[in-house]
């Protein structure tokens, strides 16, 4: 039985653990602040295109990048503001995509959610879903041949996405290389408007992780204290050579599918569920209880972020925006093998 | 009353499926949601247990549609976007092109790939992929231009034989409106003079279309008669409508939204260069996007596909030659 339920006592110390959670939170509250600049540029028409949320979402995010360290592989995916900041993207990287910057990361060739750093371990996801896992699976079979001991690799996925071949294929690949790959899914009960009922039959997704002889571990996705630990586990099981571990959390998406998206066809009894709980209302809840912190200092880090990320947007917002003239029409990395079709 | 051409899209399979008890609709959010564009609105309440939710997995999607068309139903197959079809685009040129050549046994699905650019879409949800299906044998490709043709041709798609691409434009599911829906059509396969003129022949498909309209009616103030041909099908491709307008403007100037290595106005100009090479009073040009994938910034989009401004550039230079 490869099965792990959560294991409250790996994190090692008290304090070291209260720290990783004040951090945690922080970052929870970080991503939770772009997130609704985002909003507000796009009910504003700021931003070219969908905007994509991760509300709801932050603890299990933050806590995939808070698990990873430097040399290690992350693949984001569309709800994961908070794990790509805590694994080390900026919030300038994050709003000069969304708001089309020539100087961002992706040079306003690709956006919003669609952003990374490859030489960073930080991948830019595609669209399609699923497409993610077997890139971050390569990673790593390429850090085996050079010989780069103790790396992981992270990425995320939804519910829906788990309907894909790609995931299919990508899992049972890296079971069969044994490679240390966190495959996070955050179950929240819609793909866009499709209940899992009809993605899925099996009674938990972590059952899949049997099938392909991979770890699997479930957790409440909106519990910081599970998704820290459990998080912590999967990654250093993978770190020490025990091959794949599938983590399987199970919350709310908080806002809409996109920001178009008013998901009025969430069913009114989840948002009062346990697993509807707002991610960062629980966390908060648990520092104060725990007096790890005042409600004075949650007011200050709150508004801590907000300085941030309004920083962010007013540079960007000075920023030029792409010139077509003088924008490098070229595909290819070997010019000279480009056929550079001139214009009639 | 005015109907748009996403609202001509819904209309024709409600009728589909209103005919036809073995038309059924599947695809991602189609259902009670009523699709990503809600090209399905209502279609489920109205059509119980026939228009159903898939989950994310578009390889089995379109396999299950070729399997249902073996027993003899007529599926409709919604991509959410043109561009997630190649996930599914071992079974579509692999299996539903090739099972009526090898076997005898037709295959009628009819696949909607909501396609082309819109601002802000970026690289993965703005694809014109019209060419690489038209490039596979035993596949019709449709790419209608007109709320018209939308209605008439996605209901011709339903009732063909074969496995039909219908490509529809996302920028015209908004954009385009008509006062009603049309009663009679021309049939698949002939293209359709948008507007006539006698200097140069502007050849057109799908979005483009109306861009090609916009430069005949700026030109027309310079004095120079543009005839637009809309191809409504890329396959089949219409040589003798685009021939015979050639033959009255002896000058050709074909635009497509998808990249310009192959595709359909490679295919056009090679077609009327062989067999129209006489017709021509000047070479025949084409133009496309560029050679990169599609870019997410409004700036470097406008610029990345053509647009009345390119292609009466386009234009005007042709006339010189
Ligand atoms: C292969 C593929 N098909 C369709 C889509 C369109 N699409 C984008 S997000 C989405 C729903 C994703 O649901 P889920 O995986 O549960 O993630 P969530 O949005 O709930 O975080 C769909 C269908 C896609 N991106 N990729
Ligand atoms: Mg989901």
């Amino acid at each position: 039985m490869v099965h792990t339920v959560v294991d409250r006592g790996t994190v090692g110390e008290a304090s070291v653990f209260r720290d990783t959670y004040l951090k945690a939170y922080r970052g929870m509250v970080l991503a939770r602040v772009l997130d609704d600049k985002l909003a507000s540029l796009y009910r504003g028409g700021k931003i070219h295109g969908g905007v994509f949320l991760g509300r709801g979402q932050e603890a299990l995010s933050v806590a995939v990048g808070l698990s990873l360290r430097k040399g290690d592989i992350f693949a984001p995916l569309i709800r994961d503001a908070a794990g790509r900041l805590a694994f080390g993207e900026t919030v300038l990287d994050a709003v000069r995509t969304y708001m089309g910057s020539p100087l961002g990361p992706m040079r306003a060739r690709d956006g919003n959610v669609h952003r990374g750093r490859p030489r960073e371990g930080l991948f830019p996801m595609v669209s399609h879903l699923g497409a993610m896992i077997s890139v971050v699976n390569g990673a790593l079979l390429a850090h085996r041949f050079k010989g780069k001991a103790g790396t992981v690799g992270a990425t995320c996925l939804g519910d829906g996405g788990t309907s894909t071949g790609a995931f299919h294929e990508a899992l049972n690949q890296a079971a069969v290389e044994r490679l240390p790959l966190i495959l996070v899914i955050a179950n929240n009960e819609y793909a866009y408007s499709t209940p899992t009922t009809s993605q899925f039959a099996c009674e938990n997704l972590v059952d899949r992780a049997i099938g392909y002889g991979v770890k699997g571990h479930s957790l409440e996705g909106n519990d910081l204290d599970a998704c820290l630990k459990t998080l912590h586990t999967a990654v250093e099981q993978a770190r020490s050579g025990q091959g794949p571990q599938l983590v399987v959390a199970k919350l709310l998406r908080l806002c809409g599918h996109g920001e178009h998206d008013d998901s009025n066809y969430v069913d009114p009894r989840f948002r009062t569920a346990p697993h509807g709980r707002d991610c960062l209302k629980v966390a908060e809840e648990h520092l104060l209880q725990q007096k790890w912190a005042e409600a004075k200092a949650l007011e200050t880090w709150r508004n801590e972020a907000i300085q941030k990320v309004e920083e962010a947007v007013a540079i960007v917002q000075r920023e030029p925006t792409p010139d077509p003239y003088k924008e490098n029409w070229c595909a290819l990395s070997a010019k000279h093998l480009s056929e550079g079709y001139d214009e009639p | 009353m005015s109907i748009t051409y996403l609202e001509a899209i819904r209309e024709a399979q409600a009728k589909a499926l209103a005919d036809d008890p073995r038309v059924y609709i599947y695809g991602q959010d189609v259902g009670a949601f009523g699709g990503a564009f809600k090209a399905t609105k209502n279609l489920a309440k109205e059509f119980p247990g026939r228009v159903l939710d898939a989950p994310i997995s578009e390889d089995a999607m379109v396999g299950s549609a070729i399997g249902a068309a073996i027993e003899g139903m007529r599926p409709i197959i919604e991509m959410q976007f043109a561009d997630f079809s190649t996930i599914g685009f071992n079974q579509i040129v692999n299996q539903a092109a090739s099972l009526f050549w090898r076997t005898n046994v037709t295959c009628p699905i009819t696949i909607r790939l909501p396609g082309g650019g819109t601002s802000g879409g970026g690289p993965f949800h703005s694809q014109s992929l019209e060419a690489i299906y038209a490039h596979f044998p035993g596949l019709i490709v449709m790419t209608p231009a007109t709320v018209e043709d939308a209605y008439s041709m996605l209901l011709e798609a339903v009732a063909i034989d074969d496995p039909v691409i219908f490509f529809e434009h996302k920028y015209l599911y908004y954009h385009l409106k008509a006062e009603k829906l049309p009663t009679e059509a021309m049939p698949t396969g002939k293209a359709r003079i948008a507007r006539a003129g006698r200097d140069m022949t502007i050849v057109a498909y799908s979005a483009m279309v109306h861009e090609a309209l916009a430069v005949a009616e700026e030109l027309a103030t310079e004095g120079t008669e543009v005839e637009v041909v809309d191809l409504r099908s890329v396959k089949p491709l219409d040589t003798d409508t685009i021939m015979a307008s050639v033959a009255r403007t002896g000058r050709l100037l074909c635009v497509g939204e998808s990249w310009p290595w192959g595709g359909v106005t490679a295919e056009v100009v090679a077609r009327v260069s062989t067999e129209g090479f006489d017709l021509l009073d000047a070479p025949p040009q084409r133009l496309n996007a560029k050679d990169t994938p599609v870019p997410y910034h409004p700036n470097l989009w406008a610029a990345h596909r053509p647009t009345a401004r390119s292609i009466a550039a386009a234009a005007r230079n042709l006339l010189r030659l």
